[in-house]
């Protein structure tokens, strides 16, 4: 026979897991904000202190060292600035086409860059909170990238930090472009095959064309359709030739652009 | 009922979930994060009444879901039952034997993970899951097992330093003396 605090402990258990789980979504993401608010305060310290260890591990590197990356550092940014100027001269020419021809204007990205704060506790989702948050002007939906290739897009917002789903769960589905001249095109989806998962730089690109043309090393970009992620954003690499999936469509294996077990800075598409 | 050795509980379950979050170093060796609230759980069942069991199973719960994309609230039940059934046969274990704490850390560690994805198929949000569970799985079971015996350390030492210890009577009384010899 139970005594009374057993039957306390295991009521006050059970309703507030009912209570909790039947919360409307906006009512449970607020109570989770204010918990992972928490643990803002050891974010800081734990960004302080890895940038400490950085700058103690850059005593170490010697003069000659620093000023042979300087140097390198200082032709990399006259090239990039001449490639922006030509860019720019190019963007222009493209504004004068679209004009002509009464299509929409396209507009640069604005970016904003944030660090990874934390990871997903659980191994079963694939989540990143970054510490940029509503007051940086971050909204749900924003695709998310770094310099290597897209990462995925946000899915939640809170006042200093957002939640960032990843390409390739569930959650992060993207309409893709493949780069070759018929513009197969599909929808990034997490690895059909099981034995894939165990590598997470493998998506597989679902809903091809039975005919599509696709070859190992194309390059795969962000389609624009459905208005989250914007064109042009590399995804990734085909890895093999395209096989017969359900319902007439054909799937192909995709290796990620960007390495996302090993994400510190990201920038956030804004829009 | 130990009031420190409960705040020392809860203490390192937020530390625990923090580290969980922001340590990535599990990840890169093994493929999976190790999860310390099981492990914890099973020293909390064995050394502290039902209240830390409670206690810890909210708010470890709550903490771990609040960084995580899990439902909030669905890690509080799988926490709570473990803690409360080890609870229910503590008489039974013999705590202080390092294979039972590892044999229970590692049921705890497999148990507790098995039980959240249980409520998350039940309440629809199943993630999709591949191969690579199973090894993730593992490794959470037999980390949560190795670190078991590290909990009971740890709490035991932390006990040891912070805890009051009531000083020890000597028997000694200066009217119960026994005088030898005649006067």
């Amino acid at each position: 026979m139970l005594k009374r605090p057993h039957y306390i402990a295991l009521g006050l258990v059970g309703l507030l897991t009912l209570v909790l789980l039947n919360l409307p979504h906006h009512a449970a993401s607020q109570i989770k904000l204010a918990i992972g608010s928490l643990f803002i305060p050891g974010f800081g310290v734990s960004k302080s202190a890895k940038q400490l260890l950085g700058s103690a591990g850059d005593t170490l590197v010697s003069r000659s060292e620093l000023l042979r990356q300087n140097e390198q550092y200082r032709q990399l940014n006259q090239e990039l600035q001449i490639r922006a100027m030509q860019a720019d001269a190019l963007q222009r020419e493209n504004d004068q086409f679209r004009q002509l021809l009464g299509t929409e204007k396209q507009f640069p990205w604005r970016l904003k860059l944030a660090s990874v704060i934390a990871r997903d506790p659980a191994n079963w989702w694939h989540f990143v909170q970054i510490d940029a948050g509503s007051r940086d002007g971050i909204r749900p939906d924003m695709p998310v990238m770094t310099s290597a290739g897209l990462v995925g897009r946000v899915s939640a917002v809170g006042l200093t930090s957002s939640q960032v789903v990843l390409i390739g769960s569930q959650e992060c589905k993207v309409a893709a472009l493949v780069d070759n001249k018929t513009g197969d095109n599909g929808v990034i989806t997490p690895t059909s095959n099981p034995v894939d998962k165990l590598d997470n730089t493998l998506v597989t690109m679902s809903f091809l064309s039975s005919n599509s043309s696709l070859k190992p090393g194309q390059r795969v970009i962000t389609w624009g359709e459905g208005n989250i992620f914007p064109k042009g954003i590399l995804i990734g690499e085909i890895v093999e030739d395209p096989h017969q999936a359900e319902l007439g469509y054909s799937e192909a294996r995709v290796k990620l652009a960007a390495n996302l077990g090993a994400l510190e800075e990201v920038w956030v598409v804004m829009r | 009922m130990n009031w420190l050795n409960s705040i020392l509980v809860l203490l390192v379950a937020f530390i625990a979930v923090f580290f969980e979050a922001t340590s990535n170093t599990p990840r890169h060796l093994l493929g999976a994060q190790i999860d310390l609230l099981p492990a914890l759980m099973v020293y909390a069942s064995l050394s502290s009444g039902l209240f830390t069991i409670t206690a810890l199973a909210i708010f470890g719960g709550l903490c771990f879901d609040s960084l995580s994309a899990n439902p909030l609230g669905i890690t509080i039940l799988p926490l709570f039952v473990i803690g409360y059934l080890i609870y229910l046969r503590r008489g039974l274990i013999l705590r202080e034997q390092l294979f039972a704490q590892l044999v229970l850390g590692l049921v705890a560690s497999a148990v507790v993970p098995g039980l959240i994805l249980l409520l998350l198929s039940i309440t629809r949000q199943m993630p999709a899951l591949g191969f690579e569970f199973v090894w993730q799985w593992l490794v959470m079971a037999v980390g949560g097992a190795v670190l078991t015996p590290v909990c009971f350390r740890l709490f035991d030492g932390l006990n040891h330093a912070l805890a009051y210890r009531p000083a020890v009577e000597t028997s000694f009384r200066l009217d119960r003396q026994i005088k030898r010899g005649r006067k």
